[in-house]
């Protein structure tokens, strides 16, 4: 018999060998209690959170959380059942609702996960003949989603409009075209250049995607994403987003002007076979997607936060994956995988979490130690960060 | 262009990316033989798309392991 996990064995041995020389389990860790937004206890220790996408630091909002409890006890714990059958609440409704009102668009779609929202609009819009044109640094759950359609998949170089438009230019008359973007790549923090890269697409006849699962809530005047603060958002035919990150529970969706828009719920399968969201994830998203509407504040403090850590760990000596802080991700360059992980841990030992992030999820085979930055992280928090990067990166030899 | 020019501007393609100097011939792997990563792979086939002024798809690359089976590929695509 042949063992099916044997193809997992380099895997296996890279693990032991980085666990053997007694570094903690960078992908194991328990958060034992959860603080605040931005501090809980993990393996025994209290830390400063920096590595969980939670932009808004919505978490622990009182409003959310009193919306949540009521939606427990009005609606019960879950809905057992797929949208188009009995898993269709005023809950989703509602969340719907607020969606197309943060977004000024007419159709508003929620999904179970943002992977879901990917992998439904993607497989089900791009069909046979159809060609896909996305980066080639795009998210797991878009490169499945295309995986899952049957359309041509066409990457190109990571922000390259040249590329870009080579492409398009090459495919075939008359084939259906969808570009895919995303405002913020999640791994180096970087944005796209939309506004031109939208507008070649449109040239070129092709409907344009946009993951802003990075940026909603924070970028943009309104906090609707990159594709807003380029001026562009009117020219995006589907924006994909999270509830995961600024919006502080769980849950995807897609916006949309499209006409025919409401007919996806009926043919993406990711959409119809599932359960739909607890009413109260519903009503904790609803509050939070409402509450951003208004975050200007936090969206400023946001900034403020992420230019401080970006300016401070370069005056340190670190090496970062964008020349400056682009959104609220900051990724810190390691040499290697070893002293990536020992970089982790010593940082762990001071009291700080962050993302240890390593092929095949990072660009060019890079590892890197993401940190991602919280609208309730004080400026003092931030000063404390930097002082612990220091201390960590001297103890590893990185710096 | 026909098959044997196709093959000949192929080989010359692969040649700055071939660092262990190994002989093209028609049998011999990206992956096995020429031992490329998947961004060596992107700069590659970017390079064949740009001389030959084609695609080829994710979904068309999945088929295509050896030299000769890119020869063909290409030969064909090209119409």
């Amino acid at each position: 018999m042949t063992d099916l996990f044997s193809k997992f064995d380099p895997l296996i041995e890279q693990r032991r060998a980085l666990l053997a020389g007694g570094v903690e389990d960078p992908f194991n860790l328990v958060m034992e209690r959860v603080l605040s937004p931005t501090v809980a206890v993990c393996n025994g220790r209290e830390t400063i959170l920096l590595g969980t996408y939670n932009y808004m630091g919505m978490t622990f909002d009182p409003d959310v959380i009193a919306a949540g409890k009521q939606a427990l006890d009005d609606y019960g714990s879950g809905t057992t059942g797929s949208r188009v059958l009995n898993g269709t609440y005023a809950g989703h409704r509602a969340c719907e609702q607020a969606l197309k009102e943060f977004y000024g668009m007419d159709h508003a779609m929620v999904f179970s996960t943002g992977y879901q929202a990917n992998l439904g609009i993607i497989s089900t819009m791009a069909g046979k003949g159809d060609y896909i044109i996305l980066d080639i640094d795009s998210h797991a759950s878009i490169w499945d989603g295309c995986k899952m359609g049957d359309a041509e998949v066409v990457p190109f170089k990571h922000n390259d409009i040249v590329a870009m438009e080579k492409r398009l230019k090459r495919v075939p008359e008359g084939a259906g075209k969808l570009v895919i973007l995303e405002g913020v790549y999640s791994m180096l923090g970087d944005i796209a250049p939309l506004k031109e890269m939208i507008r070649v697409a449109k040239e070129h006849g092709a409907m344009v995607l946009v993951d802003e699962a990075h940026s909603m809530g924070f970028i943009g005047p309104n906090g609707r994403g990159v594709a807003e603060d380029q001026g562009c958002l009117d020219q995006v035919d589907f924006v994909i987003g999270t509830f995961s990150k600024s919006v502080g529970t769980v849950g995807g969706f897609c916006v949309s002007n499209h006409p025919k828009f409401e007919i996806l719920r009926l043919v993406c399968r990711p959409y119809v076979f599932t359960a739909s969201l607890p009413p109260s994830v519903m009503h904790t998203a609803t509050t939070s997607i409402r509450k951003l509407m208004h975050g200007e504040a936090k969206r400023a403090h946001l900034w403020e936060n992420s230019r401080t850590l970006h300016q401070g760990l370069r005056d340190k000596g670190f090496s970062l994956g964008t020349p400056e802080a682009q959104s609220a991700i900051i990724a810190v360059i390691m040499p290697d995988l070893e002293r990536g992980a020992a970089m982790w841990e010593a940082l762990l030992h001071e009291g700080l979490y962050v993302n240890l992030a390593r092929p095949p999820a990072t660009p060019a085979g890079m590892t890197l130690l993401r940190c991602s930055l919280c609208a309730e992280h004080t400026a003092d928090q931030v000063q404390t960060i930097i002082g612990m990067f220091e201390r960590a990166g001297k103890a590893v030899g990185i710096i | 262009m026909d098959r044997a020019a196709t093959a000949e501007k192929i080989a010359e393609l692969i040649g700055p990316f071939n660092k262990k100097g190994i002989e093209v011939t028609d049998a011999i792997t990206f992956a096995g033989d020429l031992e490329w990563d998947s961004l060596t792979v992107m700069d590659f086939v970017a390079a064949i798309e740009d001389e030959f002024d084609i695609i080829i798809s994710m979904n068309q690359q999945a088929e295509i392991e050896n030299y000769g089976q890119l020869v063909d590929a290409v030969t064909k695509l090209q119409g």
